[in-house]
């Protein structure tokens, strides 16, 4: 198992947003987080990238225990997320957002920076070639030195999981990555999204409620509600699962 | 054509420099002049720094003027008691100046950065304020009295023709040269992207704390080298100059020029330095007019009009 999730649960103030929760994720696998409104889905992205600390239970990634680590280091161990909401740096250029994620990296220093000497040149040159390779893949070289801010929203949605993968990950976690797509659109996002799998070989962990793009890439599917897990296993099954279809339709 | 386009920087920085040689010797423009050059010069150092802190990082610290003061002061105090030879003296006061200004932007930097705008904004107006009353404290500073007798070019004109206003360009050419470049490599562009989106730069792996730090600190070192030029070029200093008021104007400068523009912070730092000068029977009412001009400079920037951007005159003047 690449990430193997013991029995989380977090509690804020009064409320438990998620409990005795777990899930786990293989090697080359894409897996599905699913559930109505106000399940606790996007909790558990945050509990798995540190944005919040667990208040129980264990997070174990690539064999080493993950639980309360800060975000940046989970990232550099290979955990890398999109958000539900798009968070591009939006003054600087598209190519500038990949670069930032490289930086992790690189390796030569302020001093080297400022006058240009040792590293620099070889790595920014490199660094060049690979952010632009890596916009090449998302159809976005053409606007590589476009404001980020700038770009329509579904490549906003593209270069945000191409700034992922520019840190290098073993584990990737989309955000309802469909989210304000139309159907073409999201027929080419599930596209995107098994090329990314193979060409990078990373596993994929996904947030979504269009359920055409979940039942169609997802291997494996978790079901949350009420910050439990109601069900899992592979999409066939939990289509017909009588606890998920009255979560989502009521009894 | 090309040579002259890659290197537009350094050659037009060549030009100013042996044009205000030419001047001074000439005497083209005189001492009165020559003290408000130099002044430019100061503020640019601190606007230009202090954008990296405000524009580039994206963080409201209102404390600069107490970075300022710490170096003006320990340069004071280190050329008055130091026994060095004379060509040393002043490298080593002005590198101290600015180590310790990087140790306390250290001090207030580790807890107050995790602070975010307003607040941010409210304890490093306080650490200004504290440096202040400490330095009026003090007696080895001079207490509220000031600190009289620091060498400088009028009175120690042959044991020390540091400060004047070549050494202050040099100086100011430094600092444009540095912070331009650092915003331009790997960690600069990290910097800018805590200004953007503090959550997705986390996400992205960087070390935000360490990053916000390495900005925070680098605007102190220079704050503090303009401290110790400012010191050596005035030979006096009073704890009142490093009030509330002037980390103010630096903002100022910041925002007239624009938030991570280091050309349009020289040029306001040029204006801002000049502009009192000009008017100087209306000085007690300056920041009355810079407000004025702050917003009337917010009204305009967002209505895009093309006579505002280089480009404009750019095409006309040089034709590309």
């Amino acid at each position: 198992m690449l990430l193997e999730v013991n029995d989380i649960g977090i509690t804020f103030g009064g409320l438990r947003a998620v409990m005795g929760f777990n899930m786990g994720v293989d090697k080359d696998e894409i897996v599905g987080l699913i559930g109505p409104n106000g399940a606790g889905k996007t909790t558990v992205f945050n509990l798995l990238t540190g944005v919040y600390t667990p208040t129980e239970g264990k997070i174990i990634f690539d064999q080493k225990d993950i639980t309360g680590k800060k975000t940046n280091v989970i990232n550099n161990l290979g955990i890398a997320r999109t958000f539900q909401n798009i968070r591009l740096f939006k003054s600087m250029s598209v190519i500038d957002n990949v670069k930032v994620a490289y930086n992790q990296n690189m390796k030569y220093n302020e001093l080297q920076g400022v006058f240009k000497f040792g590293l620099y040149k070889k790595e920014e040159a490199e660094l060049h070639e690979k952010a632009l390779n890596l916009l090449d893949v998302f159809g976005l070289k053409g606007e590589a030195e476009e404001n980020a801010g700038n770009l329509p929203y579904g490549k906003q949605r593209k270069l945000e999981i191409a700034r992922a993968l520019g840190t290098g990950p073993k584990l990737l976690l989309l955000d309802e990555p469909a989210a304000g797509m139309n159907p073409s659109e999201t027929a080419e996002l599930m596209e995107i999204i098994r090329l990314v799998k193979d060409k990078f070989r990373v596993s994929i962990l996904l947030i979504e409620h269009d359920m055409s793009l979940v039942m169609n890439i997802c291997e494996r599917l978790y079901v949350l509600d009420y910050g439990s897990l109601i069900a899992s296993g592979p999409p066939e099954e939990i289509k017909n699962n009588q606890d998920v279809i009255s979560a989502y339709l009521g009894e | 054509m090309a040579f002259y386009k890659k290197q537009f920087g350094l050659i037009s920085a060549a030009v100013i420099l042996i044009l205000l040689v030419l001047f001074r010797y000439l005497g083209i423009i005189d001492d009165y002049y020559i003290t408000i050059i130099d002044l430019v010069f100061i503020n640019i150092i601190l606007a230009v720094s202090l954008n990296l802190t405000i524009g580039f990082l994206g963080q409201l610290a209102l404390g600069n003027a107490g970075f300022m003061a710490i170096g003006a002061y320990t340069s004071a105090i280190l050329t008055t008691y130091l026994k060095l030879p004379p060509i040393l003296l002043f490298p080593v006061a002005v590198l101290c100046s600015g180590v310790l200004a990087v140790l306390s932007s250290l001090i207030v930097g580790i807890p107050s950065l995790r602070l975010k705008g307003d607040y941010l904004a409210i304890i490093t107006l306080g650490f200004g304020e504290i440096i202040k009353n400490i330095i009026t404290g003090l007696k080895i500073t001079g207490g509220a009295r000031g600190y009289k007798g620091i060498m400088n070019y009028n009175t120690d004109f042959e044991t020390n023709a540091y400060v004047n206003m070549i050494v202050l360009y040099l100086f100011a050419g430094l600092t444009v040269f540095v912070i331009s470049n650092f915003t331009k490599s790997r960690h600069g562009r990290v910097i800018k992207s805590i200004r953007d989106n503090e959550i997705a730069s986390e996400a992205s792996g960087v070390n935000i704390m360490y990053y916000k730090l390495l900005g925070f600190s680098m605007s102190a070192f220079f704050a503090g080298v303009a401290g110790s030029l400012y010191a050596h070029h005035n030979g006096i200093l009073a704890a009142n100059k490093f009030d509330f008021n002037y980390s103010i104007e630096m903002v100022i400068m910041v925002v007239l020029g624009g938030m991570g523009n280091i050309k349009g912070s020289i040029a306001a730092a040029i204006f801002l330095t000049f502009l009192p000068q000009l008017l100087s029977s209306f000085s007690d009412k300056r920041m009355l007019f810079y407000s004025i001009l702050l917003i009337i400079v917010m009204l305009v920037k967002n209505k895009n009009y093309p006579f505002l951007k280089i480009d404009f005159y750019k095409k006309r003047l040089l034709g590309r």
